[in-house]
């Protein structure tokens, strides 16, 4: 088959691999007919996680027709209609069982190389590094899902694959920075970053009551699409963030804050530079340039709630902001699994069409291209989903 | 120079005590989740035969007899007198105070002569012999809470 794969800092070749095939009882094979790439496969493409190797199959959000079971698997009938959470989860430990799939103790192979980091291992994660247990990615033709009786969700025949794919992991991702909020009637919600998982942010804080959102970034498709979703917005090149959101909540700050934007944050100024030249130098792996600004600008006693994807260390945390005016961090890899049904919902009742995210569809073989405009912002681009089978042009 | 190993691991199992042991209790079901045991074969009641496997080329094989068994709690095992490597083990499960299952704690012991024998038995255990056995521990868990063990060994990927 044709498969995405990892072949360096900036560099991804569509390769001829073999078909992956059934080897736990609790497997399934699924062909793939949409696949998209996320801000996080921007992470690897960059090459800031040093787990990922050559030949690394990449991809998390993808959907498909079920073509082959283990025989444990009995929920889904070949032929079936399913989307696949990124996160890979056992249903059976301690953390599944209380919904907190990315928790998973079972599914990462690999979790001593975790432990070592972490102290303690997340979920095996699909098509993401060693680290997260090396699993092959779904921007490919097939993929195997492992513990498929649990991680597949199965789709009405009416809904398209646009309008569900991201059930994957941005919908639930920005739904879940939402409900991490716990959003009051009355509340304002500021998100930084206005990509794919800050977009579901918005849409999702609204869906759970929030009175204004005030949405961070400098991408001017990028906020107009914010504001389409009836955000306010702020572009951080042009205004001091932290003032700007005081002035716009008479003084009180926001009443909780999401960074959706993570490690990769663009920083102004000294502390940009800085995080720059320690990330260069590897004596900081992630830059929290977001993080910091958005624990100075929340109200006292508010929430910073971080979708943002953080892999080792950062510096320079204003830990005495955090602690003097009582907020609340909360924080994670989405429990993808547990919002599935909800968000179904919303969608079947007409609520939110997934779909507005998409601004390119591009044949599986134009993903070299894909993941350069994604990453540079060319051409508008937001979100791609890939279309394995669609000829190249 | 007498090699001697002895490691020690706890690990918590969203199973019952009682399923736990009974996996356990059959040795011949060890290899399935423990890296450097090749086969176990189960004589009787109390004896059973170890082969080890892993990254050396020459395995070493033993008779083991369980010297304490307490139903559900506690195994202790510990080689016959006169072999060539003389290693014990323990493993002991305890209910949780809440719901989260059983804790099991496991020791493994290998005394082993100077020579071949014991170089074989350090390039086993010899490296990071905690992180060996808590993988063991862990891949336990996987088959008990998920009825298999999580691996991506045969999957595809591209030109390396
Ligand atoms: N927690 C999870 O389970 C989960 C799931 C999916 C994605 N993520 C993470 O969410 C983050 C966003 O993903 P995405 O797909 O939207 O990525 P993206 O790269 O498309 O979007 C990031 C956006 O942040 C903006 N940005 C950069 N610096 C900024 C700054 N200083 N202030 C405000 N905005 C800034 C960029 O212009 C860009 O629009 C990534 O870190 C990704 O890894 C997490
Ligand atoms: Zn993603
Ligand atoms: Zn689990």
């Amino acid at each position: 088959m044709k498969a995405v794969c990892w072949q360096g800092t900036n560099k991804v070749g569509v390769e001829t691999v073999p078909d992956p095939k059934i080897i736990n009882p609790r497997d399934a094979i699924v062909k793939i007919t949409s696949t998209a790439i996320c801000g996080s496969d921007l992470h690897l493409y960059d090459g800031f996680n040093p787990t990922m190797q050559p030949g690394d199959i990449l991809g998390h959000e993808f959907m498909g027709e079920v073509v082959d079971r283990g025989s444990a698997v009995k929920n889904v009938e070949i032929g079936d209609r399913v989307v696949v959470p990124f996160t890979i989860s056992c249903g059976g430990c301690f953390f599944c069982q209380r919904d907190l799939w990315s928790l998973c103790d079972n599914s990462n192979p690999n979790a001593w190389m975790a432990e070592k980091l972490m102290g303690h291992s997340p979920s095996g994660l699909f098509g993401y590094s060693q680290l997260t247990g090396g699993y092959a990615g779904g921007q490919a033709e097939y993929a195997r899902v492992p513990f498929a009786d649990v991680g597949l969700f199965k789709i009405p025949p009416e809904l398209p694959d646009e309008q569900v794919l991201f059930f994957t992991d941005i919908f639930p991702t920005g739904y879940m920075a939402a409900e991490n909020c716990h959003i009051q009637p009355g509340d304002t919600v500021a998100i930084w970053g206005c990509g794919p998982v800050g977009q579901f942010a918005i849409r999702s804080a609204f869906l759970l009551g929030a009175e204004r959102v005030i949405a961070i970034d400098r991408v001017p498709e990028r906020l107009a699409m914010a504001k389409a979703g009836k955000a306010e917005v702020l572009n951080y090149e042009e205004v001091e963030v932290g003032e700007a959101l005081k002035e716009m909540t008479g003084g009180i700050g926001p009443d909780s804050v999401i960074d959706a934007v993570g490690m990769e944050a663009h920083g102004m100024g000294l502390a940009g530079i800085y995080d720059k030249v320690k990330q260069a130098v590897r004596l900081e792996t992630d830059r929290p340039h977001v993080l910091r600004q958005a624990i100075v600008a929340c109200r006292k006693g508010g929430t910073v709630s971080v979708p943002g994807v953080y892999t080792g260390f950062v510096d320079k945390m204003p830990m005495g902001a955090f602690m003097n005016k009582g907020l609340t961090m909360k924080t994670g890899q989405t429990h993808v699994h547990k919002y599935l049904p909800k968000l179904l919902e919303y969608v079947q009742r007409g609520e939110i069409d997934p779909a507005f995210v998409i601004t390119h569809h591009l044949p599986l073989e134009q993903a070299p291209h894909a993941y350069e405009i994604f990453k540079h912002k060319q051409d508008n681009c937001i979100k791609v989903v890939l279309k394995p089978g669609q000829a190249a042009e | 120079m007498n090699q001697s190993i002895k490691v020690q691991k706890t690990v918590t199992i969203n199973r019952a005590p009682q399923e736990l042991y009974r996996c356990w209790r059959n040795f011949e079901n060890l290899p399935q989740f423990t890296k450097h045991l090749k086969s176990v074969k189960v004589y009787n009641d109390h004896r059973s035969h170890w082969i080890t496997s892993g990254v050396v080329d020459r395995s070493i094989e033993w008779d083991a007899d369980i010297v304490e068994d307490r139903e559900n709690e506690l195994i202790r095992w510990a080689t016959v007198e006169g072999g060539d490597v003389s290693h014990s083990g323990l493993i002991e499960f305890r209910p949780t105070p809440n719901d989260r299952g059983t804790v099991v704690r496991a020791v493994l012991e290998y005394d082993s002569p100077a020579g071949a024998i014991g170089d074989t038995i350090a390039k086993l255990f010899g490296e990071a012999p905690e992180q060996q056995l808590g993988d063991d521990l862990s891949r336990f868990k996987m088959l008990m809470e998920a009825g298999e063990i999580a691996t991506t060994e045969g999957q595809p990927h591209g030109a390396q």
